[in-house]
Formats: C-alpha cells, sequence, structure tokens
C-alpha cells in the first residue's frame, strides 16, 4: 500500500496575524511557515505504519498546492521520514481550487490511502479532504482519530457523538484526521534532515483548475478588553462596572 | 557577505527548539530543584543526532556546520543548560578532539559510539589545584612501556559518572613541563577508577559533575593522542571549539532570559500600564537586545571561521567571554523586570541567572579568555 499525506503550507500557531491595506489577504511578511499541525500528525502515523508493519505500507508521499517558497514546508516533511515529495505549482485561491489540483496529481499517481488533516489552522475551512474524495470517487471517512492495519486490513475509528466508531475500508480511501492519529509530532534528526537532500521533490505543473470562490475581505477580532480585578468584598464597585462599563446588567 | 541562514540551517534549529520547548521544558524545574540526571532527554537528544551533531557521517555523525550547532545549543540552552552542556562537551570537546586528532583505530573504536549518542564523552582536564593553570598537572600518566599507568584525582568532571569513555590530560615527563604532557583515551570502567560523590552545585543542576579518581588505571599506548608530549596542545586546541560551545549556550541563556522579560513585560501592568511600556523597563529591554545580537554575530563568527578552516582561537575567546559576561548581565535584568517574580522558581529567570554564572566559569573563565585575546594583540 502507498499512502499519500497532503500537507498545508500554514503560518506558526502563534502568529499574530497581520492584514494587508486592502484587507483582502494576509501580510505574510515576518511569518515562519510550518505544517499544517494535523497534517504533521497526520504525517507521523502514517510513518508509525510503515515502520510497524512489516512492509504493508510500501512508500509515504507529501504533497502540497503552492508556490515555491512553501517548498521548505515539503523538505521538512521529507527530514522527518516522508520518502519523496510533489508539489503542484500554482498559488490556490480557494479550498476548491486545492482540492481539484491535488485530484489531478493522485489520478496521475494513484494512492492507496490518501491522508488530510480535519482542517488547516490558518483558513480552517474543513473542506480539501472531503471535496478531494468527492472529486476522485473515493470512500471517505472523516474523523478519523485511529489509524491501523490489522492483518492486511485497515481499520479506522472515528469520533462520534457520545463514542467512537470503528469500521473498515476497501482501498483506496481518504481519511480526514484529527487530533489523536498520533500522540505529538515527530521532530527531524540530524540523519532525517541529512538525508533530505537527496530525496525527490517533484514540481507538477499545475493542472488548469479555478478557483470557485473570491475573498471580499478580512476583518480582525476585536483586540481582547482589559481585566478589572474587583477586591472580593467591593461588591458595589463590581455592580457599578459590570452597570457602567461592561454594560452587561 | 552573507547574513542569511540556509533552509537546512534552519531547519536544525527549529529542531532543537521544538526538542526544547516540546520535552525539556516539562520538568526541568523539577530536574534543577532535584539534580536529576536527565536521562530520557539525552536518549533523545541521542535518537535526534545532536550528540553526534558535527561528527562527520563516515563516523556515524550528522555532519553539521558549526553555524547549525550554534543555532541548536542557543535554542536548547534558552530552555535548559543542563542539556546543553551535556551535547557541548560531547561534541565540541570529545567528539571533536577525537575526529581532529585521533587515529582510525580509535575513531572507529571510540568516536563511533560517541557519535551514535550510544555512549557519552568526558573531557578530564581541571584538577583540585589546576584549573585555569592548566599546565600544573599532577594527575600522571607513567610509562611502562607498552601501556601508561594512570593516577591522579580530576575535579569538576562533566558527565563524570555517566560518561562511558573519558579523555584524561595527564602529566608524563615532569621535567618537560607542559610538553611533558599527554592526553589518554580512558574507558570509564576500567579497575582503577573511582567516581566522587555528585557535586550539589548553584546552577546546571542536573547535570552531572563529580569528581574522578584514578588509581593504577592501565591505558594502553595505542589510547594516547599524537606523539608523547602533545597532550597540552591536543587540549588547547579542543578547548578553542568547546569555546564556541559554551558561547553558544550563555547565548541561549540571555536570549532565554530575554523572551521571558518581554513577554513579562507586556502582560504586567504598573501604575496604570503595561510596564513595557514605562521607560525604565523598555531601555532595559533595548540594552539586553543589543547585548544579545552582538554575542550572537560573535558566536556566529567564530562558527564560520571553523567552518571555513580559519583560525578561530581568538574569535571563539570573544564569542565564550563577551557571551558570558552579558548572559550574567541580561539574566539578572530579567530577574530585575520581573520584580518579585523573577525571584521564584515557577518564573525560570532566576534559574538562567544561576546557570549564566558558570558561563564565566567554566572551560576557560572570563580572565583566561582576556588573557588569550590580550596576548593576541600585544604579540
Amino acid at each position: 500500500m502507498k499512502i499519500l499525506v497532503c500537507i498545508s503550507n500554514v503560518p506558526d500557531t502563534t502568529t499574530k496575524i497581520k492584514l494587508s491595506a486592502d484587507s483582502k489577504s494576509v501580510d505574510t511578511s515576518g511569518i515562519q511557515w510550518v505544517i499544517n499541525p494535523w497534517d504533521e500528525l497526520a504525517l507521523t502515523r502514517a510513518l508509525e505504519l510503515k515502520e510497524t508493519t512489516g512492509g504493508a505500507i510500501e512508500k509515504v508521499t507529501v504533497a502540497t498546492v503552492g508556490t515555491a517558497e512553501v517548498e521548505p514546508t515539503l523538505r521538512k516533511a521529507l527530514a522527518i521520514g516522508a520518502d519523496d515529495a510533489f508539489r503542484v505549482d500554482i498559488n490556490p485561491q480557494d479550498a476548491y481550487q486545492v482540492a481539484a489540483e491535488l485530484t489531478g496529481l493522485i489520478k496521475a499517481n494513484p494512492y492507496d490511502i490518501i491522508l488530510c488533516g480535519i482542517e488547516s489552522s490558518d483558513y480552517n475551512g474543513s473542506a480539501v479532504g472531503g471535496m478531494l474524495a468527492e472529486l476522485l470517487g473515493i470512500a471517505s471517512v472523516s474523523s478519523v482519530s485511529s489509524l491501523s492495519v490489522v492483518n492486511g486490513e485497515v481499520q479506522l475509528t472515528r469520533e462520534i457523538d457520545g463514542g467512537k466508531e470503528t469500521m473498515v475500508s476497501s482501498l483506496p480511501f481518504t481519511a480526514i484526521v484529527q487530533k489523536g492519529i498520533s500522540l505529538e509530532p515527530r521532530i527531524p534528526s540530524m540523519r532525517g534532515i541529512m538525508t533530505a537532500r537527496a530525496k525527490p521533490l517533484q514540481v507538477v505543473p499545475s493542472f488548469g483548475t479555478e478557483s470557485l470562490t473570491l475573498i471580499s475581505g478580512f476583518k480582525l477580532p476585536a483586540p481582547k478588553a482589559a481585566c478589572h480585578i474587583v477586591d472580593g468584598e467591593n461588591v458595589k464597585d463590581l455592580i457599578r462596572l459590570l452597570h457602567e462599563e461592561a454594560k452587561v446588567i | 557577505m552573507d547574513f542569511e541562514f540556509t533552509e537546512e540551517q534552519l531547519m536544525i534549529r527549529d529542531a532543537a527548539r521544538d526538542f526544547a520547548q516540546r520535552d525539556l521544558i516539562r520538568d526541568v524545574l523539577e530536574r534543577d530543584a532535584g539534580s536529576i540526571y536527565p536521562t530520557e532527554h539525552v536518549k533523545k537528544l541521542a535518537e535526534l543526532g545532536f550528540l553526534g551533531m558535527l561528527v562527520s557521517p563516515e563516523y556515524d555523525g550528522g555532519g553539521m556546520d558549526t553555524i547549525s550547532y550554534v543555532l541548536a545549543m542557543e535554542e536548547i540552552s534558552k530552555v535548559d543548560a543542563s542539556v546543553s552542556v551535556i551535547m557541548s562537551v560531547n561534541n565540541s570537546l570529545v567528539c571533536y578532539g577525537i575526529e581532529a586528532y585521533g587515529t582510525e583505530e580509535q575513531k572507529q573504536k571510540y568516536l563511533k559510539p560517541l557519535a551514535r549518542g550510544e555512549k557519552t564523552g568526558a573531557f578530564l582536564l581541571s584538577e583540585p589545584e589546576a584549573g585555569s593553570d592548566a599546565t600544573s598537572q599532577r594527575t600522571t600518566a607513567e610509562d611502562k612501556g607498552d601501556h601508561y599507568l594512570l593516577n591522579g584525582t580530576k575535579n569538576w568532571i562533566t558527565n563524570g559518572n555517566t560518561a562511558g569513555t573519558y579523555l584524561v590530560i595527564a602529566q608524563t615527563h615532569p621535567d618537560k613541563k607542559h610538553k611533558g604532557i599527554n592526553c589518554l583515551i580512558v574507558d570509564r570502567h576500567s579497575p582503577g577508577i573511582s567516581v566522587g560523590p555528585h557535586e550539589d552545585k548553584m546552577g546546571m543542576r542536573s547535570s552531572d559533575t563529580h569528581s574522578v579518581m584514578f588509581t593504577d588505571v592501565i591505558v594502553p599506548k595505542e589510547n594516547r593522542f599524537g606523539e608523547d608530549g602533545f597532550g597540552f596542545t591536543f587540549a588547547m586546541k579542543t578547548l578553542e571549539g568547546g569555546r564556541i560551545g559554551i558561547a553558544s549556550q550563555a547565548l541561549g541563556l540571555a536570549s532565554g532570559a530575554f523572551e521571558r522579560a518581554v513577554k513579562y513585560a507586556k502582560e504586567r501592568k504598573a501604575f496604570g500600564t503595561e510596564i513595557a511600556n514605562h521607560q525604565a523597563i523598555a531601555f532595559k529591554l533595548a540594552d539586553m537586545a543589543v547585548k544579545i545580537e552582538n554575542a550572537r554575530n560573535l558566536c556566529l563568527k567564530a562558527a564560520w571561521l571553523k567552518d571555513n578552516s580559519k583560525p578561530y582561537g581568538v574569535a571563539s575567546a570573544m564569542a565564550k567571554y563577551y557571551a558570558a559576561e552579558i548572559a550574567m548581565d541580561v539574566t539578572t535584568q530579567a530577574v530585575q523586570i520581573h520584580g518579585g517574580y523573577g525571584y521564584v522558581k515557577e518564573y525560570h529567570v532566576e534559574r538562567l541567572m544561576r546557570e549564566a554564572k558558570l558561563t564565566q566559569i567554566y572551560e576557560g573563565t572570563s580572565e583566561i579568555q582576556q588573557i588569550v585575546i590580550s596576548r593576541d594583540i600585544l604579540k
């Protein structure tokens, strides 16, 4: 079996987001880019399966849709342990375009298990995995928190309301994975970083897709209000502040 | 001149940062309080390849450059200098010494397990009565034909108990003074070696510091570095590189304390506003930032010289001297900015301050660095 892990390149989760002058895009200057945390956990699980299933997993590939600027993120995935990487060369404008470009890639390079993070930590669209499965016409399992290979069969566990659901899936399928799929992401080792130099990173031209949506503007949330600490014995002050300043009573 | 790091150097920095911020931070306070050796973390350091990152892949090392080493040492030292000193001693004293001056047999037998992190190493130079004055070695390596007989006591030995391989500096020909000194590779478990109790230190409390006693320890002749009497030169040359490691450690202590001070100054309020808005605090932060930037540039310059096979002895002395001095200063200011909170352990900065003190003392005191630098100016 071959596993493809779809990787999204996102700002580090501690980034302070700034918008461009027209508020139609995010100002990316000074941002440190990382592998989307859910995708990183998916990659970790894929590598664990490859290492522990005695040859059942032949290869772990990573793929992303983006310009050359996203390559450091792919090379980090190679340093962590992926065997090879694809980059579809286009700056995607929405989730549909990402899914459509990945569809073109996967049709030309078929995989048995396709893993997508449940969402990306930047736009939080939760859309690519489901769209991708639909465009490929293959099974899709959402909210997957466990993935294992037992006697050559792939078992998945999903989080459902009030419990868990375990299922098997025919191949190929897309698993949209969430936290719990692996314990914590791997840190690349010196050896991994060194061998990543020699691993293939193939750049594929765009499949000519178009986006379906247009962003008309972004708005940052209001800054957090200052915190007033009122002494426990000053109930009158507390009531006055709640009435006059917070205006909640 | 190019001030950009390569993608690979940044990846190594990030790997060290992830390891420090994810793993080391979890139990650093408990290990400091209890002087507990970081066994599991050292295992992980080995798995990630940090213990032998400077060693050539030919000898199972990471084959990384010294710039990457500076970046990794800084990140790990921001959180835990007790762990970074284990990494520094193993890489830049023990592995470097064997790789640069060892025979092929010595490299195969001793360097490979050290580079893989299966064993750690220790560098045994200081003695109860020979610290800065390293020429006055009382430990003797008596020439017995096909072997040396080692007798004496070494002090303040990092990895003293946990190391598997010792590099021991000892006097063979007292009449020749420092030209009679040899350096020998000694198996930690050789008969006649006893290790003193764990030193109860002010800082770096979870690193493994001991005195080591040798009583009629037999060391084969083939375990000597270089020609007879090469030991002092070996030690001085090896310490040149070691200084880059400790300079980077001091840099990390300073930048770690600085990051905490900035965060605190932006959160803590006094007189109706965040204390960062008071010039008294803002100017302190500006001074700290400039000092850290200077120290970082000195460390990277020394590393660049080493990577480009240029003389780096004075540059590494400048880096070690300056970084250690500003580490003491910056960590003290970080405690000051934190006020009372800085004086309690939970906020980490008092620990970084205690740890910074050692960087002015070990692997060549600040005063020894001043000697190295001034002698070069005045020669």
